[in-house]
Formats: C-alpha cells, structure tokens, sequence
C-alpha cells in the first residue's frame, strides 16, 4: 500500500496539507459547477433534468465516500437517508403545510438523527457483517414505514399541486430546486475536501487501513467512525427531501431502493475511493454511461448486463477507480488530484 | 380455559404446518448462501438472481419444452446450476477472494446485474405460472395441505441431508470443512483450495438453484422473485449463523414459523418489520447466530 506510506508524512504537514496543489481544491469544485452551469448555458430544460439526476448522483455518491471510502465501511443501504429524509420531508410540506427549507432542514436532521442513534451499533460490526446490517436496516424502516399511516402506509403520499403556488408554480419550481440541488452538491464537496484534508479525516483514513492500529495511536474509533457516518448521512436526506418534493409524490418502493445505494457505491468504486474528486467523476459517469445504454437501440434490453460487466472490470482489474490508478501510476499526479 | 387452550391451538395448527414446510424451502435457499459465506467469507449478491433463474429454468422445460414434470425439470436445473456456479467463481469471484469484502460485493453484485439484464431481455417483467397440481392432502378436519408443498418440503429435508452427509462424511466434505476453518492450513497438508472454494461456490449455487426450483412450483414467480429470498436467506443466515449451513435449516424453519403465525396476530405487512428488526438486533447482539457460525 503505498498511499498508506504517504499518509504519515503528510500528518507532519497538517491541517492544510501544505504539499498539496491549490487545484486539488479547485478541480472538485470547478468539474461540479461546470456540470452544473451547462443547462443555463445551454438553457433547454431538457438538459437541466438531466443535470438534476447527475448531480443527485454526484451528492449520493460524495456523502457516501465518506463512511465508505475514507473509513473503509461498506454502507450497502445508505439509500435510507435518502429515504427517510424524503419522507420527513415530504410529510411537513404537504401534511403540516411546512415551508420547503423546513423539509430539507428535518429531511436532513432527521438521516442525520437516524446515522448517529443506529452507528454506535452497527459500527461495531465489521466487513461484511456491517455491509449485512445496513441492508437490514433500510429493509426495516422501509417495511416499518409501509405500516405507518401517516405516511400514507403502502401507497405513500401525494401532493397537492397548489403547495408548488407558494414557489411560483411548477415550472419555477423546478428550476428553483435544480438550484438548491447545485447549493447542496457544492457544500457536498467543500465537505468531503475539509473532511479528506482534516486531522478527523486523517483519522478515518487510518481507521480504513488498520482499526486496532489506529486506536493504540490514540483515535477513539467508535466516536470518529459515528461522526464519520452521521457526515455522509445528512445530504442525502436532505436531497431525499428536496427530490420527493420536486417529485410530488412518495412511496416506500421509490424512497428505499437498495440498487440506488450500489450504484452509489459502484460510482464510488469507479471514480476511486477515498478521494475527494473520484466520486464526483464517478457519479458523472456511471449516469452519461446509464444514459447512453439506455437510448442505445442494441444496448438498452441488456443495459443492466453491461453495467454489469463493466462493474466487474473495474473491481477485478482497476480496484483503486480512475483517480486511484492515475495516483499510482503519475506520482506527480498525487499534487493536483485528491 | 382448557378449551380455550385447544381451540387456540387447533386454530393455529394449519399455519403452524403450513409455515414449517416453506421454513425447509426457505432454509436450503440459505444454506446455499450461509455456505459460500462460511467457505469463502464472499456474500454472495447473485444470490437472488440465481435463485429466479432456476424458477425460469424449470419454467422453461416444464412448460415451453412441454416436458410437464416440474421435478424432473429441477434436477436437471440444480444439476446444471453447480457447474454455472463454478463458472461465477472463476470469473468473478477467484481474483477478489482475498481482497477486502467491498470487491467481492461488488463482484458478486455485477454478476447480479448480469444475470438480471439478461432475464430482463429474455423473459421480461411479467409473472409465469407452473401448473402442476398434485392435488391435497386432508389430516382431521381442519388441516389440508397442498401435496406441492408437502412434496416441496421432504425434498428439501433431503437435500439439506445430503449436505450434511456429504460435508461430515466424505473426503471432499471434510475438505470443504478444512477449507473453511483455515485455508492456509488446509493447503499447507495438500488441499488444493481453489478448487474447492469453486466447488462450494458451485454447490452454495446448487442449493439455491433447487430453492428456487421448488418454489416454483409452490408459488407464481417473477425475475424478481429471487431477490426477496435472497432477502429472505441474509436473515436466515443470521438467524441460524453465517457459515453454518446446517443452523440455515433451523434458521428457515423459524422464519416459516414466523411467517405462518404472525398473520394470526398482526396484519401480513408486519412480517418484514418483525423479520428485519430481529435480523439487525440478532446481528448486533450475537452476530454468530443463534446456533453457532464463524465468529
């Protein structure tokens, strides 16, 4: 392992890690708002759903990177922020009448609650077990919240169209959330860069290649590995919120998908974890390369099958994703790209 | 009182039976999963769609082929399920085995995605049917079973038996035992343990491939039917303790029995509410499983 070798010399250097190029800072930041500008360039709304998926993406896949690549935790069903944040969400708007930053406030609060009552658990499961038990969790509360009728039970909740009034209809509407979506991707980002460049990250990243080792060195694991979780937890319910609202309406199939988080952790993998620009690459990616299958006239009945082979190439042979290998293979490369 | 007693528990004697004889389905569904898991420490996410496709296997040759019987369809089904198993683990899983569990996920997973786009292409969304009644069997008054699932049951009590005999009581067994306690050990006395690893992840897709065969013939069935089994198996697996195929037998009878009784008190939906909780908590408390696994 020879990232692990490097860590410790840039433990000397911290906070701030000095030996870094500024465009590690900025290249993160400039790729997503590039993404994001490109249907006000271009202006079609077309091209702005697009970008809405891209960029939730984008939100699902950094957020997770920092349980999952950064601490070295498989959260296979991290798609239940996603979930009961869009829930929390969409009751107070169109159940309690609730302004829309309320919902991404409680959206958010609310996975953020869920991560740190659940992580002193869970996170003392290791590899698979806690792989296993995430997914447990996410089929509980799902199946939980189907049962509960204030949540519309198994038929979920619809909204009602007049609530979009209050933001100057639907058409502003979207556009509005498109915007909060840019918001919440770029304070994605900024914290997925504080968090890498951080003594606390640094900690995790020692946590990810030895727990017991990182403990004698004096990290009290359960309480960063918590924090840790309940970090990647909250924009995803904050987006699970915004997304649900924007939607109109909300299920208990559409909010807990299990897919939604492996391809989180597929775009993770694919862009190379534990870095603060692989994921974003990542997600970008997996959804141009999902878009192309998908309107492929040969490509889009088996469209799951190529994913599938092409996920397969990329854990068998380019385990560390495109950042990851550049890394490795351009050690001048190790300066620019975090 | 008394009566009472025994009104309640002739009332619940059909559920009760009805709930043991899917526990046997349900539990060598997961003895094929909790043994991969105990061999190899690989959860093996191609489990559900392994476990469809058998379903559309014997679809196929029972009803598209004309061939009528859905049992003689089954063995030829898990007969060619343990060298497709094999196949998996050479491709996906032989170059991972020894990575952290994040790759073998996802490599059991893109084998998932594969078999699943492929089921998506060829058969589509829509449920199949096997219509092969054998009719009922009537114990008393009350309690009538239908001979698909007595027959379903027995099947999967001997299967799970074979296992047994095969695991403790053959050479092959007892290297698929050595394998699984120390695979260094194992090898350093001559066991060639990648072969066996592809063997046992040959068998694991063999006892999921004849689940499902099974269910087809019990239940109507979708390509996405073996994702709720495989659900089914990680709780089972913990129930009876991961890598100890044996406990899964007793760990799908508990989830029969919970699952034929619960509807008795509580609505059905409650089922997974009940199911999962206990699977997160039993995870957190005893994470061996309740009969023993691999710590």
């Amino acid at each position: 392992m020879k990232e692990s070798k490097r860590a410790f010399p840039l433990a000397d250097v911290l906070p701030g890690l000095p030996d870094q190029h500024w465009a590690s800072f900025v290249l993160p930041l400039a790729v997503v708002l590039g993404l994001a500008l490109f249907p006000f360039i271009t202006g079609k709304d077309v091209h702005r759903e697009t970008m809405f998926t891209v960029l939730r993406a984008i939100v699902m896949a950094v957020s997770l990177n920092i349980i999952l690549g950064y601490t070295g935790y498989v959260s296979f069903g991290h798609v239940v922020f996603y979930g009961l944040g869009g829930y929390v969400g969409f009751y107070l708007v169109s159940e309690k009448g609730m302004s829309l930053w309320v919902a991404l406030l409680a959206g958010g609060l609310a996975a953020g609650l869920l991560a740190w009552v659940i992580g002193a658990g869970i996170l003392r499961l290791r590899g698979a077990y806690f792989a296993l038990v995430t997914i447990g969790v996410n089929e509980a509360v799902r199946a939980l919240i189907q049962n509960l009728d204030i949540f519309g039970g198994p038929l979920g909740l619809e909204m009602n169209f007049s609530v979009y009034k209050a933001y100057g209809g639907p058409q502003a509407m979207l556009q509005m959330t498109y915007n909060i979506l840019v918001g919440l991707a770029v304070i994605a980002v900024l914290l997925s860069y504080a968090v890498r460049t951080s003594k606390f990250g640094l900690g995790l990243l020692a946590i990810r290649e030895d727990e017991d080792a990182a403990e004698v060195m004096g990290i009290i694991a359960p309480k960063a590995k918590t924090w840790a979780y309940v970090l990647s937890a909250i924009l995803p319910g904050m987006v699970g919120a915004l997304f649900f609202f924007r939607n109109g309406s909300i299920e208990p199939h559409e909010a807990f998908p299990l897919h939604i988080s492996i391809e989180a952790i597929v775009m993770v993998m694919l862009g190379g974890y534990g870095t603060v620009l692989g994921p974003i690459l990542g997600a970008a990616g997996y959804q141009v390369m999902r878009a192309f299958l998908i309107t492929n006239r040969y490509l889009k009945n088996i469209q799951l099958t190529v994913s599938g082979v092409l996920l397969l190439l990329i854990v068998l042979f380019i385990p560390a994703g495109l950042i990851g290998w550049l890394r490795r293979r351009i050690p001048a490369s190790r300066r620019i790209l975090l | 009182m008394m009566e009472s007693v025994i009104s309640f528990l002739i009332s619940v004697t059909p559920f009760l039976i009805d709930g043991l004889l899917l526990g046997f389905v349900f539990g060598v569904a997961a003895m094929g999963l909790t043994l991969i898991w105990g061999v190899m420490d690989v959860i093996n996410l191609a489990h559900g769609p392994i476990i469809s496709l058998a379903m559309f296997g014997v679809y196929l040759l029972t009803v598209t082929l004309g061939w009528g019987n859905p049992y003689i369809a089954l063995i030829v089904v898990a007969a060619l399920a343990l060298p497709i198993g094999m196949g998996i683990y050479y491709i996906a899983v032989n170059r991972v085995i020894d990575a952290p569990h994040l790759s073998s996920l996802l490599a059991t997973y893109s084998v998932n995605m594969m078999l699943m786009g492929v089921m998506n292409a060829v058969f589509g969304g829509a449920p199949r049917n096997i219509e092969y009644s054998l009719g009922t069997i009537q114990i008393g008054e009350s309690i009538t079973i239908p001979t698909a699932r007595l027959v379903a049951a027995v099947a999967a009590a001997g299967i799970a038996t074979a296992l047994y005999f095969f695991l403790y009581r053959t050479r092959i067994g007892r290297y698929i035992r050595a394998v699984t306690d120390n695979r260094d050990a194992a090898e350093l006395v001559g066991v060639p343990s990648t072969r066996i690893l592809a063997l046992s992840f040959g068998i694991g897709t063999l006892l999921a491939a004849f689940a499902g065969g099974l269910i087809a013939t019990i239940f109507p069935f979708t390509i996405f039917e073996g994702s709720k089994y495989e659900l089914k198996s990680f709780v089972i697996g913990v129930l009876g303790g991961l890598g100890n195929p044996i406990g899964s037998l007793f760990g799908g009878l508990i989830l029969g029995v919970i699952e034929g009784l619960v509807p008795m008190f509580l609505e059905t939906s409650w089922t997974p509410v009940i199911e999962f909780t206990l699977f997160v908590l039993i995870l957190l408390v005893r994470p061996t499983g309740l009969f023993g696994g691999k710590s």
